[in-house]
């Protein structure tokens, strides 16, 4: 196991020697240390390594992940796992804004709560939010999954594309174009398996879960839906 | 007594409104007829203040000339020299503006790329990722960070020569994006992961960060994911050019990019290109002065498009401060975009060849605004690409003479000091004197 003190290692430093890590790596358990709020910890990791973060992180932490899981042993700031291609971010406390945007692949769990635009622009990652998530989630999400355990604030899925959202609480708002969709087994199915990604085994019942979508009709330029503009 | 004949009184002649001229009234049609605002591509057409208002002023018994054809005019320009550990080197102050697959064929991106290395400049991606072509074909390459995020990922950030973090462009400050379904052919549409055929938006906000604050901590992540190797653009669209330079080079930037109206976009509200951003004429000197305020000129290189047509364009923008240009809508028409020899094609289409600019339908008769393969194949990349290095290379040497005539060994050693305005307008925007003059609107209390 390596351990990296960011009180006393420069963060270009960790990041550096985490890009340069091979493939076929044996150094593949990280622990960092003292992350004291510092922005971009972990970032642009490409290697099958677990790394642990003890302590709150500030903006953009994991992002672009390939590969890694990366575990925060705390509350993580604006943008985490940003973009992310693949691997697993798991982070035990909340989330400040637009965690999980624009992620392509991976996985994705808030232990508590996520801000606004939790999963903005998602492209094809799954999101598990064990608390809330705040206005605007899923804004523009094209594809993957956003689950969230607890509400969902103003304007869920505004202008959504193809990603699929399941709430259990209760949902402030609908956005433009997102509409509530049928729950089907399929999707009980489906949504079983994105909460076992998401660590949460028994206790959880899917029926309790409401599924939204696309409306599918601001997909094309419609004088007719001028109000949804 | 007989009454006068109608046709003795002298009739006036008919007289159409100037402010509700032919343009004007036809728009009042068309929108009647459809309800939707019309949406084009190119930049503003509208007569703006531009480079034409001003002049170089040459040597004269007071200023010594270099020897033409003989005396060293170097051109070369470093982008990045801040913070990169792998600054650009260009051969030219002349760089390819950030134009997308998806908005353009492969093969007008190959060919930009092929122009664009055989000179010794860089191109850029667009929204919608960057392409094995344009990469394979570009020796310098700049990858666009969008408000989209389109195709954005960590390994081709890595195979980029530079990262340019787009907050707005010329046509439309403070606008997104409408690439429509004609143009989101299969591929384009798994490139940006979305339906295929379907309007696609571009948001005018990026997702994961709001203001200079958070936009400095933005680019400090940037520069993690790469190893703080690659420059670090900001593009603005010309609108509030002092600040938003300040701004960036509080945010950290490399480089600053300013776009202004006449700058082309692939698809945007008509009402938006014409009404909304200044001239890049108007824009550049408060930009030049706010990097002279926080004493970074030349330190964060200004690059700025919009309206780049002439090697005398380029000795201007230079001559006022920046330190290179970019051109699209130009690079375009070297390619072959609206050639009246395709005029019949365009005729089909509803305009002429010099107006056609509904790039957004994807029916481009040069191959170039299109998805259409039987179109797209029109361009032979090779060919385009040599026209493009061809006009590439007389806009370098005509900046070349006039620098020698205003007796300078490269051009960035051109300065506010060579120039004078043709218009009070432009001497004001420029903060050069109106010729024959030595006053600059504005300066010394007038």
């Amino acid at each position: 196991m390596t351990l990296v003190d960011l009180a006393a290692t420069p963060l270009r430093e960790l990041n550096a020697a985490l890009h340069a890590l091979p493939q076929d790596t044996n150094d593949t358990r990280w622990t960092i240390r003292n992350p004291r709020g510092q922005h971009a910890v972990a970032v642009g990791i490409d290697a099958p390594i677990a790394v642990e973060i003890e302590g709150h992180v500030g903006y953009y932490c994991a992002g672009m992940n390939q590969q890694a899981s990366v575990t925060i042993h705390g509350n993580a700031g604006v943008g985490l796992a940003e973009n992310m291609m693949s691997g697993e971010v798991h982070v035990t406390g909340d989330a400040s804004q637009s965690a999980g945007a624009t992620a392509h692949g991976g996985t994705l769990v808030i232990g508590g709560n996520a801000s606004a635009r939790c999963g903005i622009s998602l492209k094809g990652a799954d999101i598990i939010v064990k608390g809330s998530v705040g206005h605007m989630s899923a804004f523009m999400a094209q594809a993957g999954n956003l689950v969230v355990l607890g509400d969902a604030g103003e304007a869920l899925g505004d202008s959504l594309y193809e990603a699929c959202l399941y709430v259990r609480g209760k949902v402030a708002s609908l956005g433009a174009d997102c509409v509530e969709k049928e729950m089907t087994e399929e999707h009980k199915a489906k949504l079983a398996t994105l909460l076992a990604k998401g660590g949460v085994n028994g206790g959880v019942d899917v029926g309790d879960f409401r599924r939204y979508g696309s409306a599918r009709e601001l997909y094309h330029f419609k004088i007719d839906n001028v109000g949804a503009y | 007594m007989d009454k006068p004949s109608p046709t003795r009184i002298p009739q006036t002649t008919p007289r159409k409104s100037a402010t509700f001229d032919d343009y004007s009234l036809s728009e009042i049609r068309r929108a009647a007829a459809t309800g939707i605002y019309d949406i084009r591509g190119a930049g503003a057409k509208r007569k703006v203040p531009h480079f034409d208002d001003l002049l170089f002023l040459g040597a004269s018994v007071s200023r010594y000339p270099l020897e033409g054809y003989r005396e060293k005019c170097a051109t070369n320009v470093t982008l990045g020299t801040r913070f990169a550990k792998k600054p650009i080197e260009l051969k030219i102050p002349i760089t390819i503006a950030g134009m997308s697959f998806g908005s353009l064929s492969a093969q007008a991106k190959e060919a930009l790329g092929r122009g664009a290395s055989i000179m010794g400049t860089s191109t850029t991606t667009g929204d919608g990722g960057m392409t094995p072509e344009e990469r394979g074909h570009s020796d310098i390459l700049v990858y666009q960070l969008l408000p989209s995020r389109y195709g954005m990922n960590p390994v081709d950030l890595r195979k980029a020569d530079a990262i340019e973090v787009v907050v707005g462009q010329g046509a439309k400050p403070g606008g997104g994006g409408m690439l429509l379904g004609q143009k989101i052919s299969a591929r384009v549409a798994e490139m940006r992961t979305l339906p295929e055929g379907i309007d696609q938006r571009s948001a005018c906000r990026h997702p994961d960060w709001t203001g200079p604050d958070d936009l400095e901590i933005k680019i400090q992540e940037l520069r993690e994911l790469t190893d703080w190797e690659k420059p670090v653009y900001i593009k603005v669209g010309a609108s509030r050019p002092y600040y938003d330079t300040a701004l960036a080079v509080k945010a950290g930037a490399d480089v600053v990019v300013l776009d202004g109206m006449q700058g082309g976009t692939a698809a945007s509200q008509e009402v938006f290109i014409e009404h909304v951003g200044i001239p890049i004429l108007a824009a550049i000197r408060p930009a030049v002065q706010a990097l002279q305020d926080l004493g970074m000129h030349r330190k964060v290189q200004l690059v700025v498009s919009g309206g780049i047509r002439n090697g005398a364009d380029v000795a201007k923008a230079l001559a006022m401060g920046a330190d290179a240009v970019s051109i699209g809508s130009a690079a375009l028409h070297a390619l072959g975009d609206n050639d009246p020899a395709l005029e019949a094609e365009y005729e089909k289409l509803g305009t002429v060849a010099g107006a056609y600019d509904d790039w957004h339908e994807g029916l481009d008769p040069a191959g170039i605004t299109t998805q259409d393969p039987k179109l797209a194949a029109r361009l032979d990349p090779v060919a385009a690409g040599r026209r493009l290095a061809n006009y590439l290379a007389v806009l370098t040497l005509e900046a070349q003479t006039i620098a020698r005539a205003c007796g300078k060994s490269h051009v960035l050693n051109l300065e506010p000091e060579d120039l004078v305005a043709l218009t009070v307008e432009a001497a004001a925007m420029a903060q050069v004197p109106l010729a024959g003059t030595s006053w600059i609107p504005g300066k010394n209390g007038f």
